[in-house]
């Protein structure tokens, strides 16, 4: 339980850095933030009555008071383009993303664990070999050219899959899965050889352990040393799982533009364009927040994997 | 990596006798295949960007609206692009951007990185807040901290490299902090501190030298995802300006013409997937030469 505590409250200085980070951002163009907001296009008036909605004239540090004060309360804000809250915006964006984030990650983790596990079991052969070498590809090969060459392939060429866009659940489970398959194929490839390739050197490692000997020795089956194996393995592995949601959420910015699917990753592109600050900081913010949870409950799941850990 | 060239070995080998005569100079290449292999490829593709001038076929920029999205030909060896431009050429040039942005990114998050890491492992009042710090940065996506310092920055080669050293910074850190903190116990280290050698002294000629070839490798890396990072952000429109022809940005051009001119993107797709894998290549092979230890933390 003291654990438990100590855990939560050491994530508090991290988010506390996110949240001066996100919010000095804007403070940080070399110009009148004001100015870079309301666009080349705006009037000294604009710019005035703009940087009076934004509170944006008084004392940086009564501005950051304010600002944390509102995200307490939930409030992300408002956007600058749309003059629509930014939790209604993120609202509507954020079914897709986390359709394509959900699905991936399911799909990385019933293959990339067995498969890691696999070429550990057979280390130097030729599955392991192909593995590696998978894994290598997959972290060199951008992601948008696998996008592209997934559409071309099982869209345009064999009409499987819809080129681009997206469908709601709400419109039926079918459609739904039709529409996100390719976006979480070309997302999943990069963390399956993440995840496969941390499977395969804990696992490996573990082999070499006594108790492994022992358990082959009294006759074990080869499935259930492996899994034996995979126990010992899997506080490693669950980490790397964890780290590697970093990489989802910034790979889902970009499958997202390929795909033409208008989630949160679409909006914070658009955004950026359009110098909508707030729904950028809210990304941002929400993004880390994600990160820093699942990393928690990550850290704090260690014992289910491994009763010997104590807190 | 080695056993795939072993039975080749036995073959040629006489009779007799297990092993072929390597000549001395040669048998540490054999050893690391990976490590030339990817040495070479970005020899070749550093080769062709610094020679862009000579082996471009066409201006990069010279548009041709007679000659809009056609197929690879003699005279277009890549085809064109929407405008009509040369793909090879363009391809041929953006080469240099994704050089540019590696090298420097690599090297300035190096430098930045090793400062830090230093003063966090060597000064305990300063280890806090500057881990904090690289915790809280660690925690956004690097992408997403790139394009949100697009936002406030005017997109520039610079800025797009500024925009990426932001997030690779931290792992650095904390690369040189976690060697720091294993060196700082070393024997030799409290020597030096002993005999009474100033701090500035003992980092400079006892620390840096033994974390050079962990650098070199964690540097090789941060090069390669700065690559993509960099074609990323051309590719979603927030990154090097668009009038600059750089694998990123020819392939956010070519975007909407996947089902009628595939052939825009996937050049410099292809030449970037090349030369990431290279450096990447590179990397493998300079952390399984320099430290074989490295293999597991890395």
């Amino acid at each position: 339980m003291g654990y438990i505590l100590r855990r939560l409250v050491a994530t508090l200085p991290v988010m506390a850095v996110v949240a001066i980070v996100v919010f000095l951002l804007i403070h940080l163009s070399p110009g009148d933030p004001a100015a870079l907001i309301a666009g080349d296009l705006a009037t000294e008036e604009d710019i005035r009555n703009l940087r009076e909605t934004l509170g944006l004239n008084q004392p940086i540090w009564q501005q950051f008071m304010i600002w944390i004060g509102k995200l307490a309360t939930g409030d992300l804000g408002t956007s600058i383009f749309t003059q629509v809250p930014v939790t209604t915006l993120l609202g509507q964006r954020i079914e897709p993303t986390l359709s394509i984030a959900l699905v991936t990650m399911l799909i990385t983790v019933v293959l990339a664990i067995p498969l890691g596990t696999l070429a550990a079991y057979r280390a130097g052969s030729l599955i392991d070999r192909l593995v590696m070498i998978f894994a290598v590809l997959a972290f060199s090969v951008p992601a948008f050219l696998v996008g592209y060459l997934l559409i071309y392939g099982f869209a345009i060429r064999l009409p499987w899959f819809p080129v681009q866009g997206y469908v709601g659940f709400s419109e039926g489970a079918g459609p739904w899965l039709r529409s996100i398959v390719l976006p979480c194929v070309n997302l999943a490839l990069v963390y399956i050889a993440l995840i496969t390739r941390m499977t395969r050197a804990t696992v490996l490692e573990v082999l070499h352990e006594d108790y492994i000997r022992t358990a082959r020795a009294k006759g074990l089956g080869v499935l259930s040393v492996l899994l034996h194996a995979l126990r010992n393995a899997a506080v490693p592995i669950a980490t790397t799982v964890g780290m590697g949601i970093a990489l989802l959420i910034g790979g889902v910015v970009v499958t997202e533009t390929v795909f033409a699917i208008p989630g949160a990753g679409r909006l914070v592109v658009d955004s950026v364009q359009r110098h909508d600050y707030p729904v950028i900081q809210s990304v941002l913010l929400l993004s880390a927040g994600v990160y820093v949870i699942i990393n928690l409950l990550i850290d704090l799941s260690y014992r289910l994997f491994d009763p010997r850990i104590q807190y | 990596m080695m056993p795939s060239s072993a039975p080749s070995a036995l073959k040629n080998a006489p009779p007799g006798d297990g092993t072929v005569f390597v000549p001395p100079r040669w048998r540490w290449a054999r050893k690391h295949p990976t490590l030339i292999l990817g040495a070479v490829l970005l020899l070749v593709v550093a080769f062709v960007a610094l020679a862009a001038p000579w082996i471009a076929t066409h201006d990069p920029q010279d548009i041709d609206p007679l000659a809009r999205m056609q197929l690879p030909s003699s005279e277009h060896w890549f085809g064109t692009d929407a405008l009509g431009r040369d793909v090879f050429s363009r391809t041929v040039w953006g080469g240099r951007v994704s050089l540019i942005v590696g090298i420097s990114v690599a090297s300035v998050s190096a430098l930045l990185g090793v400062v830090l890491g230093l003063l966090a492992g060597f000064v305990r009042r300063l280890d806090g807040i500057v881990m904090r710090i690289m915790d809280g940065l660690m925690a956004i996506p690097g992408i997403l901290l790139a394009i949100a310092l697009m936002a406030v920055i005017r997109a520039s080669l610079t800025t797009v490299i500024v925009a990426i050293i932001v997030p690779e910074v931290p792992r650095v850190v904390r690369l040189v902090r976690s060697l720091a903190l294993t060196l700082r116990e070393q024997l030799f280290v409290e020597a030096a501190h002993a005999v009474g050698t100033r701090l500035p002294t003992i980092l400079l000629r006892h620390v840096l030298p033994n974390m050079v070839a962990p650098l070199v490798v964690q540097a090789t890396f941060i090069a390669a995802s700065a690559v993509l990072l960099e074609a990323a952000l051309s590719f979603l429109g927030v990154g090097v300006p668009p009038t600059t022809p750089s694998w990123g940005n020819m392939m956010a051009e070519g975007r909407n013409f996947v089902a009628v001119a595939f052939h825009i993107i996937l050049y410099p797709g292809v030449l970037l997937a090349v030369t990431v894998l290279a450096i990447n290549l590179l990397g493998d092979g300079l952390r399984d030469a320099l430290d074989p230890r490295l293999a597991r933390q890395l």
